[in-house]
């Protein structure tokens, strides 16, 4: 039998979990990217990955405090963003595609090579560089939290709300940005490209600053996420990743401020039930669902991703709460 | 056709090419900082990240830890009665045993820890020589302890004949830049025709070997056969993909972001329910699985790279015939140049576009078995399209997005460059100097090696 009551509350815990978080803050860079500036990142995962390992490596390596090692993070995600632009800014939209997937894939290939093993933990990954952030914690780590039948562990309740406060800020940043001159000045190349060039405005300039800033957000989604799980894998941060930050913002609406949080929660919360409702339909002796393996349901998840992104590129473009008329289509 | 636009208005053209210098050499640098850090930085590390504490838990006490291997000669006889001894840290004699007539050799060591493993050279056959003949393992439970001797003379390669080993990674290098090539000139085709960066192509590669594999495994069909056929299904999964979905999308005249994320979306889904299909692991051909490199004077090779050389030259020469002679080649060429020109000067665009698709599926489902064969030793696995994909954009864009040639040769450059770099960087990172080019190019020349200027802004 189907447990809904488990479902729902597994349900609502990924709606404020830290995977709808670190998508959620991944999502708002790539809105500030693809939503407001029309470039296309799919190495989003990328950001996440300098920013955590930045992190990890400058506390394990160099011996620096925690702090320290947050901001080499960002800086190292406003490194791979200039590293990235510098080529491909300048190119029509898909050239930055297929640099930046290139691009977050030199980096897990590194991250996890063996002869990277003292440096960056190689295939094991980096643990153990965040005890200081769990000792700020203000709540009994070890304990269980109970909201209704959803239930935290002291330890990850503290991370999300920490996140929370991280996303709000960032929002606070977006919306503030985009009701500027300079945001108008992004939506513009967004739309037209070569009538901003027209109004004298430098647009390379324009689009470097948009892709360091959705950058920066992606590393700080990197770090806060490395900080929950307090254990950095490199084949955590593969493309697919991307993808799911794509659908969620595509889910969320593009070129809206808050679609990238609200569409990250719906995504995981659909995510999840589906996950669950299929883990529980497939498992037991007599499973309701017959056709399909226990084993499969991981992999399913990333097949029915894929298929949404599809559908709702090709008919729905701006998703939820979006504008069609603001969402960039074509390549110019 | 898009315009051309008038590039980098502000500057006037020296500067902005002193200015793209500049910034070519400042990259550079920063590669070359990075690279020394990552150099310096492991030797500076003061804490070192912990490893794999053992936290699984132990099984149950053994009497022992099994260790085994088969001992099989260069030219791939399996040798029989030969001695095979453990030998503990201390150099003590602590199991013996001999191989049987399979070759294989089973001992059992009484606790984990390091072992040296050596045969007994008075046991060999007449005429057989031991290349490695000692080798020194971990033991631990849990694990499958394989030990594999190698035999035969030093070989030529290994003999320091630089001009052997260059010869060798050149022909290596080709070898895999043309598997690359025949499955990025449909690539670079369809994007040509139809503007389309078709993200889902290297699951039509994916899908192209592990049909030839289920064919060749599962239903016992020679590979050849299999391969032909999965050829024909890629060429058919090419044509329903544009029939399905791209012609629709452009009829509806959906814009090319909308079309490329959802290639993405279609890559992820197909990869997967190749993974729930297929599974996870690596799985082997049933022919040409064990072969041995035959000696041609100048070079020795093994049949199957050398039929992935002939072959794909061959299959590229076709092309290229075909892309020079033909009819539908020429109309190719024609809507991949100027799409609107061809249309109104009486070319069935659409039929032209499908042709591609089906060209490029059969091209991707042949190169798909190509690459599993000679570059995955023989083996599929579900993320090979994916590792393949890539190397075909960094072909592609090297060589001239949208150019048949360009591809082509830009394909050889990086599969060449792959297996020179593997000669210096560790195996695991291969790939990488293949992907680096495709940011150099783009720092330096952008519009590829042959391809035109007015394509890229």
């Amino acid at each position: 039998m189907i447990d809904f009551a488990s479902l729902l509350a597994n349900g609502i815990a990924a709606l404020v979990g830290p995977s709808a978080i670190f998508f959620a803050l991944l999502a708002i860079g790539l809105n500030v990217h693809f939503g407001y500036c029309g470039l296309l990142n799919f190495g989003q995962i990328g950001f996440a990955l300098v920013g955590g390992y930045g992190m990890g490596i400058g506390v394990l390596n160099f011996g620096l405090p925690l702090w320290a090692g947050v901001l080499v993070g960002i800086v190292a995600g406003v490194v791979l963003a200039l590293l990235l632009g510098i080529p491909t800014l300048r190119l029509r939209a898909d050239y930055l595609a297929i640099v930046t997937i290139a691009a977050a894939e030199i980096l897990r290939l590194i991250t996890r090579s063996t002869s990277m093993t003292d440096f960056s933990g190689g295939t094991q990954g980096l643990t153990g560089y965040g005890g200081s952030f769990r000792q700020l914690s203000p709540f009994d780590n070890g304990r269980f939290y109970d909201f209704y039948g959803v239930r935290f562990l002291g330890q990850d309740l503290w991370a999300i709300c920490v996140g929370w406060a991280v996303v709000s800020l960032s929002l606070i940043l977006v919306f503030l940005l985009v009701r500027s001159p300079w945001g108008r000045v992004l939506k513009a190349i967004r739309e037209d490209e070569d009538a901003v060039r027209a109004l004298g405005k430098n647009v390379f300039s324009y689009k470097m600053q948009a892709l360091v800033l959705g950058g920066v957000f992606g590393a700080v989604g990197g770090i806060v996420f490395a900080l929950t799980t307090q254990s950095l894998t490199p084949d955590f941060y593969s493309p697919p990743q991307t993808f799911f930050a794509y659908a969620a913002l595509i889910i969320g609406g593009a070129g809206r401020v808050f679609g990238p949080v609200i569409g990250s929660m719906i995504f995981w919360f659909v995510l999840s039930i589906t996950d669950n409702f299929l883990r529980q339909a497939t498992a037991g002796s007599n499973p309701l669902i017959s056709f399909i393996d226990n084993q499969d349901v991981g992999a399913i998840r990333f097949v029915l991703v894929g298929v949404a992104l599809a559908v709702l590129m090709a008919f729905r473009p701006q998703g939820i709460f979006g504008k069609r008329s603001e969402v960039l289509l074509d390549a110019r | 056709m898009r315009p051309a636009r008038p590039e980098e208005s502000g500057f006037t053209r020296p500067v902005a090419c002193r200015l793209r210098a500049l910034l070519g050499a400042v990259i550079v640098a920063l590669i070359a900082i990075a690279a020394l850090l990552g150099l310096a930085v492991p030797a500076l590390a003061t804490q070192q990240p912990p490893h794999g504490t053992s936290s699984q838990p132990a099984p149950p006490e053994q009497p022992g830890l099994p260790v085994s291997g088969t001992l099989r000669n260069v030219d791939g006889t399996l040798l029989a009665g030969v001695r095979v001894q453990a030998l503990d840290a201390s150099g003590r004699q602590v199991a013996a045993t001999t191989s049987n007539t399979s070759g294989r050799w089973e001992l059992t060591v009484p606790t984990e820890g390091e072992y040296t493993f050596r045969i007994d050279r008075q046991s060999l056959p007449p005429g057989v020589t031991v290349l490695q003949g000692e080798v020194v393992r971990d033991v631990a439970p849990g694990t499958l302890s394989l030990v594999v001797f190698r035999f035969g003379a030093q070989r030529a390669g290994l003999q320091t004949s630089a001009s052997a080993t260059v010869l060798r990674v050149l022909v290596d290098g080709i070898r895999f830049g043309l598997v690359i090539g025949i499955t990025g000139v449909g690539l670079s085709l369809i994007f040509g025709t139809t503007g389309l960066t078709n993200f889902a192509h290297g699951e039509l590669v994916t899908i192209g070997a592990v049909l030839a594999w289920t064919l060749n495994v599962a239903f016992g069909l020679q590979l050849i056969w299999a391969t032909l056929l999965a050829i024909v299904a890629g060429a058919a999964l090419g044509a329903a993909s544009d029939l399905a979905i791209w012609r629709p999308m452009r009829r509806r005249r959906a814009g090319l972001i909308a079309q490329l994320v959802i290639s993405i979306g279609l890559a992820l889904a197909l990869r997967y329910l190749v993974l729930i299909y297929f599974g996870g692991r690596s799985e082997s051909f049933a022919d040409y699985t064990n072969q041995v490199e035959r000696n041609y004077g100048f070079i020795s090779i093994t049949d199957k790279d050398l039929a992935t050389i002939v072959i794909s030259l061959a299959v590229l020469l076709g092309v290229a015939l075909l892309l020079q002679r033909t009819r539908i080649g020429k109309a190719m060429r024609a809507v991949a140049d100027n799409r609107d020109l061809a249309a109104s000067s009486g070319i069935n665009v659409e039929r032209v576009v499908l042709f591609v698709w089906m060209l490029a599926g059969a091209l991707a489902a042949l190169g798909g078995v190509l690459f599993g064969l000679s570059e995955l030793g023989g083996t599929v696995q579900y993320e090979m399209g994916f590792s393949l994909l890539l190397l075909m954009f960094a072909g592609v864009i090297l060589g001239g997005l949208g150019t048949a040639y360009g591809a082509l040769l830009g394909c050889l450059v990086v599969g060449v460059l792959v297996q020179v770099s593997a000669q210096v960087i560790p195996v695991d990172l291969k790939y990488l100097g293949g992907l680096a080019v495709l940011i150099v190019i783009l720092v330096i020349r952008p519009q590829g090696l042959l391809g035109s200027r007015a394509r890229i802004g």
